[in-house]
């Protein structure tokens, strides 16, 4: 066999290889995507409950709280990045880190110091390579979110928030992660948590009708302190869920374009084996018939 | 006759929904009981147990701890980190 067409061959068998990793890996994301996809839905009464309670307590009271005014000054905000911890999902994490550098030279064109949560081990390894700090990081879990571990976040960006700036708290927390658009569309996205900027499902009475009174119980600064916490965990642990659905799908979406990949490969180098193959065989040929004919002139003489 | 419209959601899914005659829970008050046409309230639950009685008389429990309670127009909404039917 030729030199040429044993490394031909070589290639194929690689290239093969590599599409059954890359097909298995589609195939697991594919399943996977539905459990996360009910994981997103799963949760979703609950933020939206939530919200609606949060909105209201906005809406309706008009008692100075952290959680509804904005502070005068904002020294520092706090950036909380959801990226995945495996790669291999073509520019999932990629894309969350880009736009939190877009949003961190927003926040510092505005004069405001930024300190990072980061979840995930991309963008810790990217932090780490750029040797830029992060005050907390999380590692592991990222396909498959627990509550508790949007808790543990929770619970450090809310204590970081009711610190005061001058002694190292933030004034804002952002949230930046992939939303599940699609199984083909996914979209990095910029949340600002607190102060609360948009509020979601707000009723406005109509005109004539009554302000609906809303009576708290025990009173209306313990319900909103109960009320910060867990309004800040749904909406994390909504990130995670959404990031978590992204991520596989983003993961598909590659691995499948890699397995298109090899098998254009293999079929590019299976030409190019069947030509080294037929060029072997007519050489072959043109040297038998040429030793043939030296041996019947040969004869002849 | 109205009725209350429930909804009780754990953090990660939907407990529990449906239509009910009347709602007595544990807030860190103490209990309460709420019929149609309660004013709106919204409270912080305490450990402890909803009922909830439907309109044939029956009644559903659950266990729910940290939570709240909101209700608006006859909507009652118990949202719970951990909830489960009992």
């Amino acid at each position: 066999m030729g030199a040429q067409l044993r490394v031909y061959r070589q290639k194929i068998k690689s290239a093969q290889t590599t599409k059954k990793i890359t097909r298995a890996m589609e195939l697991i994301s594919a399943s996977r995507i539905a459990k996360a996809q009910q994981r997103v839905a799963a949760s979703a009464p609950y933020s939206r409950a939530v919200t609606r309670a949060v909105s209201a307590v906005a809406t309706y009271s008009t008692v100075a709280h952290p959680l509804t005014t904005t502070p005068e000054k904002i020294e520092r905000a706090a950036v909380v990045i959801f990226t995945s911890d495996r790669g291999l999902a073509g520019a999932f994490s990629s894309n969350v880190l880009k736009e939190a550098d877009q949003l961190t030279a927003l926040l510092k064109e505005q004069g405001k110091d930024v300190v990072y949560y980061l979840v995930g081990r991309k963008a810790v390894g990217n932090f780490s390579f750029r040797r830029r700090t992060a005050v907390r990081n999380w590692i592991g879990g990222t396909d498959l979110p627990q509550f508790d571990t949007a808790k543990e976040v929770a619970d450090a960006v809310v204590a970081a928030f009711n610190t005061e700036a001058s002694e190292g708290g933030v004034d804002e927390i952002h949230l930046v992660y992939n939303r599940f658009l699609s199984m083909i569309a996914q979209v990095p996205e910029v949340v600002r948590l607190l102060p609360l900027e948009i509020v979601e499902g707000e009723e406005a009475p109509a005109s004539n009708e009554v302000f609906p009174l809303y009576e708290f119980e025990p009173d209306v600064t313990k319900v909103l302190d109960a009320l910060l916490p867990v309004y800040i965990e749904s909406r994390i642990y909504n990130a995670m869920l959404q990031s978590a659905a992204s991520e596989h799908a983003a993961r598909q979406k590659a691995m499948k374009s890699a397995t298109d990949n090899a098998d254009k490969l293999i079929k590019n180098y299976t030409r190019l084996s069947n030509a080294a193959r037929q060029s072997e065989i007519t050489q072959q040929i043109s040297e038998i018939v040429g030793g043939a004919d030296a041996l019947a002139t040969s004869d002849e003489d | 006759m109205a009725t209350l419209r429930v909804d009780l959601v754990a953090a990660d899914r939907a407990v529990w929904s449906g239509e009910a005659k009347m709602v007595i829970a544990k807030t860190v008050e103490g209990e309460i009981g709420l019929l149609p046409g309660h004013e709106p309230i919204l409270a912080i639950l305490a450990e402890g147990e909803v009922r909830i009685t439907l309109e044939d008389g029956t009644g559903v429990k659950a266990n729910a701890t940290d939570g709240f309670l909101s209700m608006e127009h006859d909507v009652v909404t118990i949202v719970a980190r951990h909830a489960e039917l009992v």
